[in-house]
């Protein structure tokens, strides 16, 4: 187990003395059908060493072709972080040892990203409405993903103390985008709340362009947060550590802010920071400290002589610009408008990420009042019980639609509905096979709605003199005992006719 | 050019995980200032706006499209493993950290 | 109906066209030859004796049916260690591959095996192709059949003697700074690299990616070419190949054996002659000049003063590119496994450290400790930078050269083959013998070695080295065959290894 002892200052108190800068390394896995440089299929989660050649074993005399997707998926990326496109550029061998890497090199892009110079307006709630950050973007580069390795042996399935170690190569190759923000200071203690939201704010870009997945739980988007104190106001930058694998966006908050009081002791306290990797440790949210940064960290690039030169044409690049999905802020403006949500309506949706699903849902004929409450309030729910992303759950946009559609025709009601959601999420079949298996339709058949309602004027007479009278609004109290008799399948509108029948 | 010592070569190896012998190492370590020192004058030769040449030829732009190709089977990949374990290379427990 | 062994590839193909002869029967003449001499030779690292028969057989099929696939159907060939073969072992004649059986072929292999060519075998080399003698193989030296004591060249000696030896009608070397030219010129036989991207590397286990190639080992000139147009040529999975298709090479060879050469330019190139080159080597290399202007070409002299830097250019490039393809051996997925002595529980970084230590010999390790050097921070400006400008300007050199004539030649190597052992110590003695082809790699342009003579001093063959502009590999073969031509008239015939005659004689024996 991770265990730290490691002394913290808090938060409030490291923010009166220091100003903190934090920079993100994000990997992104592209969607692609095939790796970057071979023909091997990237589905997750397939039987070990099943996606693997030549190439991406490393085997000897084994060589790469870039796959034109992933440039493709490259300069949408550049463009829609109002990045520059390189006129010119070349991947480059990063060499370094590790078992999980085939070729002992790992190609990727050194000193000429095909996209630089780039940004992003990141908006975070400020204490006086929405506040936008300009989070500058340094470079986004072409490499490859490694190897995935199992420690075996070991108490915990760590690779410390591991006994041995399996490696499996499928996810060798998968071509993956890393994102490199500049340096972002003056942000003070909103610092992790911007990270988070630079976060989720890339990770919806990346949605919009379609080029990756973007599952944090799987792996297709990774985070390093790099963070540095310096004294407050000196505008200096201070020495900074690398915390790896902080892979969710609620964590991306939680280590900038560990990291900001972690950093703080050690300064008040007369020491220094040590430049470094760290391990972010998702159970006990502390950083602990991995490889120290030295010269051993010497990688030697230079260009790939396997490849050439990535040159795309201004026309080319023109019309991917051409061809990129409206920007995520513009586009929440209008969907807000379309939709008629109100500002808080919309931030809750924002939030729970829940803008596509949404959208996907009015796409499949449901209105966006009813889209919203199915996944902010039922969904979202159960979502945040199991700890997935709402799009996670196991149910589709599509079935939402459906769910909704059957509660329109009358065949469902709202509770009904969401015993539907029960069988979806627990991988039932259709929400027309749950009702049926389940037996969750409402009862219409005015057969055995009539002997209801007619024990239940039995049973309640002075209400039923009630009505009679010409009290209308008292039949609720009639509908409920129906409904309880029917054990909530009863079609309530067809309840209250009976009654008002019966009654009249 | 600086001659290259016994630690450099040390070091060197150690980048390029060769375990070196105390014997290899007396033995390289002058052959390879020899060699060295025959190709110091390169440093001297082209001017700053030359253009270094990495590819022989001009080449640009040779891609592959996006379309599945067919691999190895798992046996294939894994027929000259030094060992296998659950259909994986078994490799022994690894020290650093991943990069 | 005979199948000598001595013949030529088109003197094979064209007997076998005629029904004179069997692919079966010529493969088990050169598997006979193999049993002969190899003990003495070794240039063989694997004899797959069943498979050539059986891609033998097959090709008689297809000829009995009136369908073959290429001129040389039928026509046996030898495969330098370092491209894989599927199913066959391929260790690049090193230790730390020993035993390794590839999954795939390279598409240099491929393209073999759809031709019809019955694979004899793979042959020796310097580990890794890192070496001018054929001594640096883990698997010991060749011997050059001209002087059993002597080195056959390198890093293709094993494909060089193969040839010379009469135990293969053909062959396919690569050349990374000359090691398919400068053996086949310690040999007496033709080595042409091609122009860089003209066949592909796919499968080649890469020394420096940017310098290697692969190409023909032949007896003739003309044979190369029938090879060089099986093999090359156009291929979606080496990025830095060629889209365009070949020259017509054959035609040039037939149409350079006509012995005209008349509005022909070549230019002599200063900085390759003279000083450091030895006198027998030297006089062949100016009789076959006089030939050739005996011939109707126009000789100039050129001058490429860069090209007195590309050695050294050459010793930080390759190194370089070497120390890390050579990173992927590391005991892990292939290849040997070695445990450290001493250290219970080895970690993978130290079995990585033992294996790489125990499975590279001194070459290899010497040429990973400069690349690694060359390639890390600090130097890399110095060394890797600059050794890249100059390439620059030796293409440069080669471009004007190129404007005052159509080919250049010079002596292939300085020296004939010198004795096994000689230089084994000397590292950069080895280098030198590369210093009049390595211009050829950094530039990427085609360059053919084709036998001049014996030098007087020592009765041992000098190649003459003829270099084109980058895909114009058809002008090396027209002015190669046109000297092979002129100088097998003086000589009455083919320049052949006669201490192996006799042997010759009794292996064909043999097949009667």
């Amino acid at each position: 187990m991770t265990t730290t002892t490691e002394p913290l200052l808090s938060f409030e108190e490291a923010l009166e003395r220091f100003d903190p800068a934090f920079g993100l390394e994000v990997h992104v896995e592209l969607n692609t059908a095939t790796k970057m440089f071979c023909g091997c299929p990237t589905q997750f989660g397939a039987e070990p060493n099943t996606q693997v050649c030549p190439t991406c074993l490393g085997l000897p005399g084994s060589m790469p072709v870039v796959n034109a997707k992933a440039v493709e998926s490259a300069i949408r990326i550049g463009l829609a972080l109002n990045a520059r496109i390189a006129d010119w550029c070349r991947f480059a061998r990063k060499n370094y040892f590790y078992p999980d890497m085939p070729k002992n090199f790992q190609t990727s892009q050194y000193d000429e990203p095909i996209c630089f110079d780039g940004w992003m307006d990141v908006e975070i709630d400020g204490p006086d409405g929405p506040e936008t950050v300009r989070v500058e973007i340094e470079r986004a580069h072409m490499e490859e993903d490694t190897g995935k390795s199992l420690h075996v042996g070991g108490a915990t399935g760590r690779i410390h103390g591991a006994d041995h170690s399996l490696v499996d190569y499928n996810r060798a190759g998968i071509p993956l985008i890393e994102i490199v923000t500049r340096p972002v200071i003056g942000t003070r203690e909103k610092a992790p709340l911007v990270a988070r939201a630079y976060v989720a704010q890339l990770r919806e870009v990346l949605l919009g362009l379609g080029v990756s997945d973007v599952r944090m739980e799987q792996g297709s988007l990774r985070c390093d947060v790099n963070l540095s104190l310096a004294a407050r106001d000196s505008g200096a930058l201070g020495t900074r550590t690398e915390t790896k694998n902080v892979n969710s966006l609620r964590s991306v908050e939680r280590a900038v802010r560990y990291e900001i009081s972690r950093q703080a002791a050690l300064l008040v306290d007369g020491g220094s920071v040590l430049q470094e990797t760290r391990h972010w440790h998702e159970d006990t949210g502390v950083t602990t400290s991995g490889r120290e940064k030295s010269d051993a960290d010497d990688y030697r690039y230079f260009p790939e002589p396997d490849l050439v030169p990535v040159a795309p044409s201004r026309a080319w690049v023109e019309e991917l610009r051409a061809s990129l999905p409206e920007p995520p802020r513009q586009k929440r403006a209008r969907l807000q408008q379309d939709w008629g949500f109100t500002d808080l309506e919309m931030r809750d949706v924002v939030a729970a990420g829940a803008i596509p699903l949404i959208e996907e849902t009015v796409a499949a004929g449901t209105t966006p009042q009813a889209a919203r409450k199915w996944w902010l309030s039922d969904l979202a729910r159960r979502a945040n019980d199991a700890g997935v992303e709402l799009d996670a759950m196991g149910v589709t946009p599509q079935q939402v639609a459906e769910v909704q559609g059957l509660v329109d025709v009358g065949s469902l009601n709202d509770k009904l509905a969401r015993q539907v959601f029960d069988g979806l999420v627990a991988g039932e079949g259709t929400p027309q096979e749950i009702v049926a298996a389940r037996g969750l339709a409402i009862v219409s058949d005015d057969g055995a709605l009539s002997a209801a309602v007619d024990k239940a004027i039995a049973a309640n007479p002075d209400v039923a003199e009630k009505i009679r009278d010409g009290k209308v609004a008292a039949a609720g109290a009639l509908i409920g005992a129906v409904m309880k008799e029917m054990r909530g399948q009863a079609d309530a509108g067809r309840v209250r006719e009976l009654i008002l029948e019966k009654l009249a | 050019m600086p001659d290259i010592t016994r630690d450099e070569v040390r070091h060197l190896a150690d980048l390029a995980r060769i375990d070196l012998s105390d014997a290899e190492l007396d033995h390289l370590a002058p052959q390879l200032s020899v060699i060295l020192e025959s190709i110091a004058s390169i440093s001297e030769v082209a001017a700053d706006d030359i253009p270094p040449t990495s590819h022989p030829l001009p080449l640009t732009n040779v891609f592959r499209e996006d379309v599945v190709r067919p691999g190895l089977t798992p046996e294939q990949a894994l027929a000259a493993a030094p060992e296998v374990e659950q259909q994986r290379f078994s490799v022994p427990r690894i020290l650093g950290d991943e990069q | 109906m005979s199948a000598s062994t001595t013949r030529t590839a088109a003197e094979l193909a064209e007997a076998l066209a005629t029904g004179e002869t069997t692919s079966v029967e010529v493969t088990q003449a050169y598997l006979d030859r193999i049993d002969a001499v190899d003990g003495a030779v070794h240039a063989f690292l694997q004899v797959d004796a069943e498979a050539a028969l059986v891609a033998a057989s097959a090709s008689d099929e297809r000829r009995t049916a009136g369908k073959p696939v290429s001129p040389l159907d039928g026509v046996p060939v030898a495969v330098k260690d370092v491209l894989t073969t599927r199913g066959l072992i391929t260790t690049c004649g090193s230790r730390i591959l020993e035993g390794w059986v590839p999954p795939y072929d390279a598409t240099v292999v491929a393209r073999l095996r759809a031709a019809g060519l019955p694979i004899l075998g793979k042959t020796n080399m310097d580990e890794f192709a890192m070496g001018s003698s054929t001594e640096h193989s883990a698997y010991g030296p060749t011997h050059n059949p001209w002087d059993l004591d002597r080195i056959p060249g390198g890093s293709g000696g094993g494909s060089a003697a193969a040839v010379a030896a009469a135990e293969a009608p053909l062959a396919i070397g690569t050349d990374t700074g000359g090691s398919i030219r400068q053996p086949g010129a310690v040999t007496g036989t033709v080595g042409m690299k091609p122009t860089y991207g003209g066949v592909s590397r796919y499968g080649l286990v890469a020394m420096a990616n940017s310098l290697d190639q692969a190409g023909p080992v032949t007896r003739s000139v003309l044979d190369a070419a029938l090879l060089h147009e099986v093999i090359g040529g156009h291929d979606p999975l080496d990025s830095t190949s060629i889209d365009q298709p070949l020259p017509a090479l054959v035609d040039a060879a037939r149409r350079g054996a006509s012995g005209d050469l008349s509005g022909v330019r070549i230019g002599v190139i200063t900085e390759l002659g003279g000083e450091g080159y030895q006198a027998g080597v030297q006089q062949r290399f100016e009789e076959s000049v006089q030939l050739l202007i005996s011939a109707g070409a126009e000789v100039v002299e050129v001058s490429c003063p860069s090209f007195v830097h590309a050695l050294a250019a050459y010793y930080l490039i390759m190194p370089s590119e070497a120390s890390s393809n050579l990173a992927r051996f590391d005991a892990m997925r292939y290849g040997l496994r070695v445990l450290p002595e001493g250290v219970p529980a080895p970690s993978a970084e130290e079995v990585m450290r033992a294996t790489r230590d125990a499975g590279f010999g001194d070459e290899v390790k010497r040429r990973i400790i400069l690349g690694t050097y060359a390639l890390s921070s600090g130097y890399y400006d110095a060394y890797y930078g600059q050794a890249q400008k100059v390439r620059t300007l030796i293409s440069r050199d080669f471009a004007a050269a190129f404007e005052r004539a159509d080919v250049l030649v010079s002596p292939t190597a300085p020296t004939t083959a010198f004795r096994i052992g000689e230089k084994l110590d000397d590292p950069l003695a080895m280098y030198l013998n590369d210093i009049a082809t390595i211009p050829a790699n950094l530039a990427g342009v085609p360059g053919i070695s084709v036998p001049a003579g014996l030098a007087p001093e020592d009765d041992l063959p000098v190649g003459f080295q003829v270099l084109a502009p980058a895909m114009a590999d058809d002008r090396c073969y027209r002015v190669g065959a046109a000297l092979e031509t002129l100088l097998q008239k003086q000589w009455g015939g083919p320049l052949v290894a006669p201490d192996l005659l006799e042997g010759l004689a009794q292996a064909s024996e043999v097949t009667r």
